[in-house]
Formats: C-alpha cells, sequence, structure tokens
C-alpha cells in the first residue's frame, strides 16, 4: 500500500438503519433506548432516533480500513461526537459519507485526517486515524 | 454534581471478555464491516470491553452518576496491535479528569485493556458528560 502526504482518498458512503442500531447494540452491549426508540429520544429532546457515536466511529474506521488496504493497520483512531446522526425509520435510514486526507507520512506510519458528515452536519469532531504502513 | 475526588481514581476491572468468533462476527455484521475469519476483529471492537469499564464507573453508587443522563463526548483508542479471537480482554479504567462546568460533569476515563498475559491491546479515553 502507498499513501501519500497530501494525497485527497476516495470518499466513502455508508447506509445505516434502525435495524442496524439494534443488531449494534446487541453486539456492543449499548442497550440505550435513544439508539433504538423514538419516543425516548424525543423525551430526552433529540430529533428521533440516533446513532450511537460508536457507530459513526466504526463507519469511519471501515473507510480507513478500505484506504490503508486491510484491517488491523489502525494504530490510533479517535473522535468527538459532536452533532448525533439521526436516523429514520425504514430501509434507507441515514447516509454517513467519510472523506480523508492524509496529512503526513513519518516513521512507517500515515496520519489520516477525516471529515465525517451526514447530510450537512459534520457528526465527528476532529476525527483522525493514523494507520501502520 | 460528582465529587471532585473521583479525579485520579482507578477501578477495579469488571471480569475479562472472551473474544469469541461469534462476537466478533455480530459486531461486524452490525456495522457492515468486512470479515473473515482469522482477520481481526474491527478497529472498534474493543468499546465492547472499555464499555463495560465504563458502565461500572456510572453503576457505582459511590460514584453518584445517573446513566440516562450520560452522553458519550469522545472516543479515542491507540492500538498495541489488533484484537484476535480467542484474546481474553480487561479494562481497567482510571479516571483522569473531572471538570464542572454548567451544572455538568465532563468525566474523561482512560481505559488500559489487556490480555490475558496483561499486556496492553489498546488505550481507550473517553469522555463522558454527565448532566443533571
Amino acid at each position: 500500500m502507498s499513501l501519500e502526504a497530501g494525497e485527497e482518498l476516495a470518499t466513502q458512503t455508508f447506509r445505516v438503519t434502525r435495524a442496524d442500531l439494534v443488531a449494534y447494540a446487541a453486539a456492543a452491549g449499548d442497550p440505550n433506548p435513544i439508539h433504538q426508540d423514538a419516543d425516548v429520544a424525543r423525551s430526552v429532546g433529540l430529533p428521533g432516533v440516533i446513532a450511537h457515536g460508536m457507530y459513526t466511529l466504526a463507519l469511519a474506521a471501515r473507510a480507513v480500513d478500505g484506504w490503508a488496504g486491510a484491517p488491523g493497520r489502525v494504530v490510533e483512531l479517535g473522535a468527538k461526537f459532536t452533532k448525533p446522526v439521526v436516523v429514520p425509520a425504514g430501509e434507507d435510514g441515514a447516509e454517513v459519507v467519510v472523506a480523508g486526507t492524509v496529512k503526513k507520512v513519518e516513521d512507517g506510519r500515515a496520519t489520516i485526517g477525516l471529515t465525517v458528515t451526514c447530510g450537512a452536519d459534520k457528526v465527528l469532531g476532529m476525527p483522525t486515524a493514523v494507520v501502520a504502513l | 454534581m460528582v465529587d471532585s475526588s473521583l479525579a485520579g481514581r482507578t477501578f477495579p476491572p469488571p471480569p475479562s471478555l472472551q473474544v469469541t468468533a461469534e462476537a466478533v462476527r455480530a459486531f461486524a455484521a452490525a456495522t457492515g464491516t468486512p470479515y473473515a475469519e482469522g482477520e481481526p476483529a474491527p478497529a472498534t471492537f474493543p468499546i465492547v470491553v472499555a464499555f463495560v469499564a465504563m458502565q461500572a464507573l456510572m453503576g457505582d453508587p459511590e460514584v453518584g452518576i445517573d446513566l440516562s443522563h450520560v452522553i458519550h463526548g469522545e472516543q479515542r483508542f491507540a492500538y498495541e496491535r489488533p484484537v484476535v479471537v480467542g484474546d481474553e480482554l480487561t479494562a481497567t479504567l482510571t479516571v483522569d479528569t473531572l471538570r464542572q462546568i454548567g451544572g455538568a460533569d465532563i468525566i474523561g476515563t482512560t481505559s488500559a485493556i489487556t490480555d490475558a498475559d496483561g499486556a496492553l491491546v489498546c488505550t481507550a479515553k473517553a469522555t463522558l458528560v454527565h448532566t443533571a
């Protein structure tokens, strides 16, 4: 794999549905109902069911694995969960777009700056990934 | 509000987590992550064990956090190696910082995730925002 400083990486688009969130809640052991039940979500002031922040970060990790060429190369990954990904009912769900730019390549590692959006909103704050080359 | 003495405390780790093929498959399927047997677990998989430690912290009656008022504000991982099926992972959580702003507790935590040999696999830093 070759990643070069300044390189714009191919933008990845992922779809997330409420069924995915139900499956994720079970797999991750995070049963918070704001990720499954619209009434509960609205009762705490959210516009509707929202994805787990960690779900969105998992999508960012999928994009990074794709750019790195293989799983298991990520040595750092993180973000702030700044805005919710609202997931409407139905098969269309929500679309999360992950864009990336190689910030630097040094000592066999590439630092990737990410931009993760849902509609017009940046949903992750300061999302970064470092991969071993 | 959470007592300010929380900062600096390390909590006894909850029981360790056996990383089974079934658990990794389910996590990969839920997140749509391509996964084949023998490959590393998805990068965010260590949240499963880190989250157990965070829940133990939040559920500790001495800490006084109402679980339904906690937002996951930030998560960062640093990996020593990928997680693989067969790992037995333990998360030991330390509260690094506690800031109280506008009636909210902002709790900075670090979970050291270690394997059965006690070797560090991953460091998971989480910021939890607790509102009254």
